[in-house]
């Protein structure tokens, strides 16, 4: 059959898997999936920040001037970029006149609870509360006493503060942040294809079972019913991605704030890696595909296919980990070796495309990954052949009539 | 057969399944326009023949020729094929099957709708077109792959076992179709292990028995290669009108049946009437296909196809 009419005929299997699948209930199911796991990490994370909220302790209640307060709240002020821990809070009170009573009471009311109570200003300060010596607050309200009683002796140092000249980047941070850009792209690419190229185990098994195996093989090459199966499976999973990416708000915000824009500028740009992105998952999820659709092809029942799917994954996992070897060192022999090698060659080619600039690369894995494509294919068509085709209705039935 | 062209031609296929022998040097050739009967018990071979002929599997040796290429799925497009196994998607609608069918083969998709709202109207089943499969009576489903077979309007039609499952009515139905199609031009092979199908429409059969075409030609061929059998009663039961009869006469319910003499059944029937015999009927029938069946294939093919031989008393 001619390479036209082997395409034509692979496209009306695509369209009629794909329509199948798209226009089926379960596909909804599908869709919804992936945004379950995300709401409830969203949920988690939004009830992790209440009970954060929450959990803070209750502030230190201050009795004495308002100077002295003010000079604690400025030493704590000025102490709190030294500590990636919340400062402790504090509060003013004016004081009355039986400072023991007026203690009890504070450390007492349930309306407006405290953690402790200090007195006796900056010169005899005094902590009274559920605090240890060496405990977070007594270390703290410590520091803040000694830093007020600094400021308060210490006169303005003359001269200019500290001028930030700010660059763009230096070449050991950029090379670390296109590190993690890189490791990024990679795990992304990775999650996406192990989550969606499973599907493709499963091909074949309906028309295995419905018996429409034979009226396609009859009418269109093996290749091009394969070639079909995989090209629906990667529209529909594109329809998911598409999908995933336009309803997950958080993706959003994700790009919007902190997430993808905390990520450094790949070296061929975002709008080249997003493009690379794309077409490496189309090449990883075609070759995996491909190797899929050849294992899973010699399955008959679902069963059959989830007894499979345990050692497919697990070599995703290794071609994963072999590819993400290579990340920090483009040039180095295992990132090469990555490149080289079809199934983990396009994770390694989504991470040098965030550490290395040049394009021709990718235009070089892009026909390589294609050929070994269509190759899997043809492989996966050929024993597709000969050990499903062939072995059929006819044979048992000759094997039975051997035996009469 | 005439000088009518050759639509589909088999020279000596073989087809070994793990070191077993399925079909050992099937020839066939099918001349355009015919309606060929492939004939042979169950297991005989006859669905691997088929198969290798349309390029599902290739033949472990041997060559086959589909209207004129030896690549069958190149000439795809010109063959219809219904499968022994019937095989529909569950969930697609009977026109979408259909029409689907036809695209695989080349037709471009809406004029398959439009095609298969044509052909299920002809037959009253328009109200099939829009319920998926699924919801469909075996016999039903039989039909939209049949109607899925012709809607491309191929020259080839290549059924496998094309009356199995089906009940007397949609049997008729599916015979005046071949016919039909015959009548247009159309070249029809057909597998099937009951004899009266391949009787009632082919002008040529194969007769394939444990992997080998035991017989390929036309269908008086095959019944000419048995003598007419006569049917005689008589109200003597003995007498020298015996001698007339040749040793391998039988007597079966009362009636003698034999082969008619090569010197015809004129000497017969005077050697009888000398005799005394005392004829009482006399007729003289023509072998069916059935008997040349057996004459061919031998008898323990047509008890795998579930015929019994018709002579079973012996005198």
């Amino acid at each position: 059959m001619k390479l036209p009419e082997a395409i034509r005929a692979a496209f009306v299997i695509a369209r009629r898997d794909f329509t199948a699948t798209v226009m089926s209930k379960t596909f909804l199911f599908f869709l919804l999936g992936p945004l379950f796991p995300l709401a409830i990490g969203f949920g988690f994370v939004g009830i992790g920040a209440q009970v954060d909220r929450n959990s803070k302790p209750p502030p230190v209640a201050v009795i004495g001037s308002p100077q002295d307060f003010e000079r604690l709240m400025a030493a704590r002020e000025r102490l709190a970029p030294l500590s990636d821990t919340e400062p402790l809070e504090l509060r003013h009170v004016a004081a009355q006149p039986d400072l023991d009573e007026q203690r009890k009471r504070l450390l007492s009311d349930n309306d407006d609870p405290v953690i402790a109570v200090l007195d006796g200003g900056l010169i005899f300060p005094h902590l009274t509360g559920a605090v240890t010596n060496k405990g977070r607050t007594a270390r703290q309200i410590r520091l803040y006493v000694d830093e007020a009683r600094r400021m308060a002796v210490e006169r303005p140092v003359l001269g200019s503060p500290l001028y930030l000249t700010p660059t763009t980047s230096t070449s050991g941070l950029e090379a670390f942040a296109r590190n993690l850009t890189a490791r990024f792209g990679q795990t992304l690419l990775f999650v996406l294809t192990i989550m969606l190229a499973g599907m493709v185990l499963s091909q074949l098994i309906e028309e295995k079972s419905s018996k429409v195996i034979e009226v396609l093989a009859a009418a269109v090459p093996v290749n091009s019913i394969f070639l079909g199966k995989l090209f629906a499976m990667l529209a529909t999973s594109l329809v998911g991605i598409a999908f995933w990416a336009a309803a997950s708000a958080s993706l959003i915000d994700l790009l919007k704030e902190g997430g993808l824009a905390a990520l450094a500028t790949p070296a061929v740009g975002w709008p080249a890696f997003l493009g690379l992105a794309l077409l490496y998952f189309s090449m990883s999820y075609l070759l995996i595909g491909a190797t899929f659709l050849g294992i899973g092809a010699q399955a008959s029942t679902a069963r059959e296919v989830q007894i499979l799917s345990m050692p497919v994954t697990m070599g995703q996992l290794l071609l994963f980990g072999f590819a993400a070897v290579g990340v920090g060192a483009p040039m180095g022999a295992p990132a090469i070796a990555a490149a080289i090698f079809p199934l983990s060659s396009p994770f390694a080619m989504i991470a040098r495309a965030a550490e290395q600039p040049a394009l021709w690369p990718h235009l070089v894995a892009v026909v390589w990954q294609a050929l070994w494509v269509a190759l899997i294919l043809k492989v996966a068509a050929a024993i597709f052949r000969r050990s499903v085709l062939k072995s059929g209705k006819s044979s048992s039935r000759w094997w039975r009539r051997k035996r009469v | 057969m005439g000088e009518r062209p050759i639509a589909a031609e088999a020279r000596d296929l073989v087809k070994d399944f793990d070191g077993k022998r399925a079909v050992d040097g099937v020839s066939l050739s099918v001349p355009e326009g015919s309606i060929t009967g492939i004939l042979g018990p169950n297991g005989a071979g006859k669905t691997t023949c088929l198969r290798m002929m349309l390029g599902i599997i290739d033949p472990s040796s041997g060559t086959r020729t589909i209207l004129g290429h030896d690549r069958p799925l190149e000439i795809a497009h010109q063959v219809g094929y219904l499968p022994e196994e019937r095989g529909l998607y569950p969930a697609m609608p009977a026109v979408e099957a259909i029409a689907f069918m036809g695209a695989l083969r080349g037709l471009p998709l809406r004029e398959g709708r439009r095609r298969a709202m044509e052909l299920l109207k002809s037959r009253g089943h328009e109200d099939w077109a829009k319920r998926p499969i699924r919801t469909l009576s075996k016999g039903m489903a039989q039909t939209v792959q049949l109607f899925g077979t012709i809607i491309h309007n191929p020259r080839l039609i290549v059924l496998d076992e094309p009356f199995a499952g089906l009940d007397a009515i949609n049997q008729q139905k599916l015979e005046q179709l071949i016919r039909d199609q015959a009548a247009a031009g159309v070249t029809i092979i057909f597998s099937t292990h009951v004899i009266a199908h391949a009787e009632r429409l082919c002008e040529r059969i194969a007769i394939i028995a444990e992997g080998r075409a035991v017989f390929e030609g036309e269908v008086d061929e095959a019944r000419g290669r048995l003598r007419p059998i006569v049917h005689l009663r008589t109200r003597a039961e003995d007498g020298s009108w015996r001698a007339a009869l040749p040793p391998s006469a039988k007597l079966v319910g009362g009636e003698w049946q034999f082969e008619l003499p090569a010197s015809g059944p004129e000497p017969l029937l005077k050697a009888l009437i000398e005799g005394g015999a005392g004829i009482e009927t006399l007729s003289i029938e023509r072998p069916g296909l059935h008997d040349a069946f057996i004459a061919i294939a031998g008898e323990a093919a047509a008890r795998e196809m579930g015929h019994v031989p018709a002579v079973e008393e012996a005198a």
